[in-house]
């Protein structure tokens, strides 16, 4: 018993960064109807910022950590800037293929500036306190700090994140983009600006999952954000990409399966990726908007 | 008249290149990026060292200098057949180096063999590797030794009688090297068990949850070192107090700086500490490792800079550099003195016998605990 509560809070654990990744994901996509295959990406060059600012700057652990998903924010609105805003009226194929060059571009331009190596992200070099790796014994369960971080960081994310799109005029605007982008623009909406807000708000949680990763799997190089980004990106379809209650849901699913699958059926456990991608084939056999999501009714 | 005169240059030119070796080239292909880096980064830095201190070759009474092209094969084995490929076809290399690990080294050696140009590999352990291959060799021991030493050393020294073995399926080397972990293991009536993973996972929660609800006293990881230190300190988070066991594969300085604290304690395999005595070259390459790179050398970088000196002693022999005569020259190598020990290779066989070393990370260093000869 006490190790399906294990398997339970490692699922937890897991699920909640894949959901956090998810949501930037499905953001983009909800707004542009674009999947930013750079996500994954960004993800990667957060845990550099907060790397660098920590072992070459000598910042304290936390203003690194907030200052790169500052940074990160800025990144995910200069690859907007660059890469996809020039392509708004093309087709939507071209923008795909964008953002897989972006993707590659990223990848190898880590490789040649921070090397090919995996660095270590460790408290050890005062990274981050190394509290947050202690572990509390609850009746045979072991329950890491840093996942009880996580699971905190998340849920306070996700209600910032869902207040800023149901409450605020921004998330307003961003909802009636996804909507209909030449309305809101005659509605006077500065469509270009509310979208930047919506990469530079993708990224950001990308940074913050990025972060919370980093410290659970303490190394960071060049393709660190390549599994993750397609786990979330799974993630984000299984539970309905668009919706962002979605995303959250299929980041947990992931998470949960993943762990279960590994639990109860060790010797498969190497093909979990395998396994992960099979979901996803069977969510776009059945149910192809996911589970929360909306049917998109296309303009012809 | 002038079209013959250029055509009288032309081949005369030709023929000047063919009666001069002007430049000797060698054809390098490692892990340079992707999830296993440091492996091909630390056998660069060796082959280095080695140009630095032997940069030219002599061939018919002349010393003729070595190029040497590297290329990055990211740690992909459709990327290292591809670079095989390419030094051989466009590069025009007379020799290959590398790649460190089995998996590579098997895509790598199809192409290389089907080319008939000798590859020495630095470390890729798998038998694999070599059999039924006339042109592939390595500096190396080969894992159904290095499996033999383990079960030994679990069963005799860390008293071990029931093993968690974590196979990553991905990986021949990581398969094979538990087979052959397995195989002797059992004879001294030990018990095992495995789990699973895939190369880059990151979490092993479930499977190490796995793995601790059946009480191993002893985690053997046959694995590469990124997993290794996360599962490392994955198991220790989930409250394990037993040992941990690996093969070469944990031999990089990231264990110790992904691990940290974790990772103490640590047993592993490979073949060379700069304290071992297996050469008398040994003492001088430690200093000049040192001198160079202000660090200490690693048993990757040992032992390209062997493969390297291997590799021109057997130029030097062969006075060509015509890929088939060096490839006699090197399967004719009888007691060459490297700085890892002394390799010989048998008769039809790419495969040297050379000791084994075993180290221990304590206080964040990998001491050496000894040396174990066949």
């Amino acid at each position: 018993m006490a190790d399906f509560f294990q398997h339970l809070v490692n699922a937890f654990s897991l699920g909640g960064v894949y959901a956090l990744i998810a949501i930037g994901y499905t953001m983009v996509y909800g707004i542009l109807r674009l999947i930013n295959f750079a996500h994954g990406e960004i993800f990667t060059y957060s845990i550099y910022f907060a790397f660098y600012g920590v072992s070459l700057f000598l910042l304290p652990w936390w203003v690194a950590f907030i200052l790169s998903i500052f940074l990160t924010a800025f990144l995910g609105s200069l690859i907007e800037r660059i890469a996809y805003r020039p392509l708004r009226d093309a087709p939507r194929i071209s923008a795909l293929i964008t953002a897989i060059g972006v993707s590659f571009f990223l990848q190898n331009f880590a490789t040649v500036v921070f090397g090919g190596r995996a660095k270590s992200f460790n408290p050890q070099t005062g990274m981050y306190p190394t509290y947050f790796l202690n572990v509390l014994n609850i009746g045979g369960v072991r329950l890491k700090i840093l996942s009880v971080i996580t699971l905190v960081t998340v849920t306070v994310s996700l209600l910032i994140l869902i207040w800023i799109v149901y409450k605020t005029k921004t998330g307003m605007a961003m909802r009636a983009i996804s909507k209909d982008i030449p309305t809101t623009r005659l509605m006077g909406v500065n469509v270009d600006k509310i979208i930047m807000i919506t990469f530079m708000l993708g990224s950001s949680l990308a940074a913050v999952g990025g972060l919370l990763w980093a410290m659970t799997y303490p190394q960071v190089y060049p393709f660190t954000g390549v599994i993750p980004g397609l786990k979330a990106f799974t993630a984000a379809v299984v539970g309905g990409i668009g919706s962002i209650q979605g995303a959250m849901l299929g980041g947990f699913i992931l998470g949960v399966c993943e762990i279960m699958i590994v639990a109860f059926f060790p010797s498969i456990a190497g093909y979990r990726d395998a396994i992960a991608y099979a979901i996803l084939l069977f969510v776009l056999l059945v149910r192809p908007k996911g589970i929360l999501g909306v049917e998109v009714t296309e303009k012809v | 008249m002038r079209k013959c005169l250029l055509f009288v240059l032309l081949i005369s030119a030709a023929l000047f290149a063919i009666a001069q070796v002007t430049e000797v080239r060698i054809g390098a292909g490692w892990e340079m990026t992707g999830p296993i880096a440091g492996f091909g980064q630390m056998s660069w830095d060796g082959v280095k060292l080695a140009m630095k201190l032997r940069p030219t070759v002599k061939i018919q009474g002349k010393e003729v200098p070595v190029v040497v092209i590297l290329l990055d094969n990211k740690g992909d084995k459709a990327e290292a057949a591809n670079v095989a490929r390419r030094l051989i076809d466009v590069e025009k290399v007379s020799v290959i180096l590398g790649p460190c690990t089995s998996s590579c080294a098997m895509a790598a050696g199809a192409i290389a063999e089907q080319k008939q140009v000798a590859m020495v590999t630095n470390t890729a352990t798998n038998p694999l590797v070599t059999q039924n291959r006339r042109f592939i060799f390595r500096a190396c021991f080969v894992d159904t030794l290095q499996g033999q030493l383990l079960a030994k050393f679990a069963w005799e020294n860390l008293k071990a009688r029931n093993v968690a073995i974590m196979v990553d399926v991905a990986q021949d080397y990581v398969v094979g090297l538990a087979n052959y972990f397995k195989r002797e293991f059992a004879k001294y009536g030990g018990k095992f068990f495995e789990a699973y993973y895939n190369t880059g996972d990151q979490d092993f929660s479930a499977q190490l949850t796995y793995v601790l609800s059946r009480n191993p006293d002893l985690i053997f990881m046959p694995g590469y070192y990124a997993e290794i230190a996360l599962m490392c300190k994955q198991a220790r988070e989930l409250g394990f107090k037993g040992n941990f066991l690996a093969g070469d594969g944990a031999d990089a300085p990231e264990v110790v700086q992904i691990g940290g604290k974790f990772v103490e304690g640590l047993c592993y395999t490979t073949y060379f500490h700069q304290d071992a005595d297996l050469s008398p070259k040994t003492k001088p390459f430690v200093e000049a490792y040192m001198k160079e790179y202000n660090r200490r050398p690693d048993a990757f970088g040992a032992l390209a800079f062997d493969a390297y000196n291997l590799v021109l002693d057997a130029i030097e022999r062969a006075q060509s550099t015509d890929p088939v005569a060096i490839r006699d020259a090197l399967a004719a190598t009888k007691g060459f003195e490297g700085v890892a020990g002394t390799i010989s290779f048998p008769p039809d066989s790419g495969d040297p016998i050379k000791p084994a070393v075993i180290i221990q990370i304590r206080n964040g260093k990998p001491e050496l605990l000894t040396v174990v000869k066949p």
